[in-house]
C-alpha cells in the first residue's frame, strides 16, 4: 500500500516538476545560455526560477526539520557527506562546462524526451554514457582517481 | 517584469515539487541521482522510475494546459551536444548533483557543498559562454 502511495506521491511530483520546467523556460536551451551570458545580452530570468524554486524548497526542509518522518516513508533520505573535495569541485566544474556548452542540464534534457526532438536524444544519450563512465572508473579504476 | 513571472511561476512549481518529495517520501528532487539510480535496482527503485516518468509527462501536460508545447531553441550541432552530454553525465556523477540536487535541494538546506558546486558549475558555465562568443 504504502509502495503504491509512494509511487503516486512522486509520479504527481515528476508531474509539477515538469510542468514548473516548462513554464519557467528552463526547457529552452538558448535561454539558458542567454542567463549564462553576462558578458553579453545576459537574460536574468533564470534568477527568478531559482529564487521561487529554492525559496519553497527552503519552506518544505524548514518544516521537515519538524517532522520525526515523511508521510509515506520511514525516513528522510539525505545526503551525509560533507567534505568539500576535488571531486565535489572537479564534478561541478565538468558539469559546468557541459551546461554551458549545450544549455542543457539533467531535468530538462529528460523532460524534453518527450517533444522526440533528436537532439535532446543525441544529448540524453551522451549523458548516459558519461554517467555509465564514472561509475565504472569509480569501481574499477586505479585508487588514485577513486573518488 | 511581466516576462519574468512565469519563471517565478515555473520556479514555485519546482520547489513545491522538491518539498513534496521530500515531506511525502523522504527524498531529494536531485535528477542525476535519479537516472543514475535506475540502474541500481531496489525498493526505492519503482518510485524513484515513477518521479521521472512523470517529469517526462510534464512538456505534454504544459502543451495541453497551455495550447502550445514550450519554446525550445537548441543551439550547436550534434558533436557538440555528444561531448555536453558526456560532460553532464559525467561531471553530475562525480560531483554529486546538478542543478536539481544541488541547486533547488541543496541550497535550500544551506548544504556547503552545494553552495560550493552551484558556485563551481555556475562559474565553469559562464566561463564556456563567454569562450565560445569570443571564439565564434
Amino acid at each position: 500500500m504504502s509502495g503504491a502511495a509512494r509511487s503516486l506521491a512522486a509520479l504527481a511530483a515528476g508531474l509539477l516538476f515538469g510542468l514548473g520546467l516548462s513554464l519557467s523556460g528552463m526547457l529552452d536551451p538558448a535561454r539558458v545560455r542567454g542567463f549564462l551570458d553576462v558578458g553579453g545580452a545576459w537574460d536574468p530570468s533564470l534568477v527568478f526560477v531559482l529564487g521561487g524554486a529554492v525559496s519553497v524548497s527552503a519552506l518544505g526542509y524548514l518544516l521537515s526539520r519538524r517532522l520525526r518522518r515523511p508521510a509515506l516513508a520511514e525516513t528522510f533520505d539525505l545526503p551525509t557527506a560533507r567534505r568539500i573535495d576535488p571531486p565535489l569541485v572537479g564534478g561541478a566544474a565538468l558539469f559546468g562546462i557541459g551546461w554551458g556548452l549545450s544549455g542543457f542540464c539533467p531535468g530538462p534534457a529528460i523532460a524534453a524526451l518527450s517533444t522526440g526532438a533528436a537532439p535532446v536524444l543525441v544529448f540524453v544519450a551522451a549523458m548516459l554514457v558519461g554517467m555509465a563512465a564514472q561509475v565504472l572508473i569509480r569501481r574499477f579504476g586505479p585508487a588514485s582517481v577513486r573518488p | 517584469m511581466d516576462a519574468y513571472l512565469p519563471a517565478l511561476g515555473g520556479g514555485l512549481l519546482i520547489g513545491l515539487s522538491a518539498a513534496m518529495l521530500l515531506l511525502l517520501n523522504g527524498r531529494i528532487a536531485g535528477i542525476s541521482g535519479l537516472v543514475a539510480g535506475l540502474a541500481r535496482p531496489g525498493e526505492r527503485w519503482v518510485a524513484d522510475a515513477a518521479f521521472l516518468i512523470g517529469l517526462v509527462l510534464g512538456p505534454p501536460l504544459f502543451a495541453l494546459l497551455a495550447g502550445h508545447w514550450p519554446v525550445m531553441r537548441i543551439e550547436g550541432g550534434w558533436p557538440v551536444l555528444a561531448i555536453a552530454g558526456l560532460l553532464v553525465g559525467f561531471g553530475t556523477r562525480l560531483g554529486s548533483g546538478c542543478t536539481s540536487g544541488h541547486g533547488v535541494c541543496g541550497l535550500a538546506r544551506l548544504s556547503p557543498r552545494s553552495i560550493v558546486a552551484v558556485l563551481v558549475f555556475l562559474a565553469a558555465g559562464m566561463l564556456t559562454v563567454a569562450l565560445m562568443r569570443v571564439a565564434s
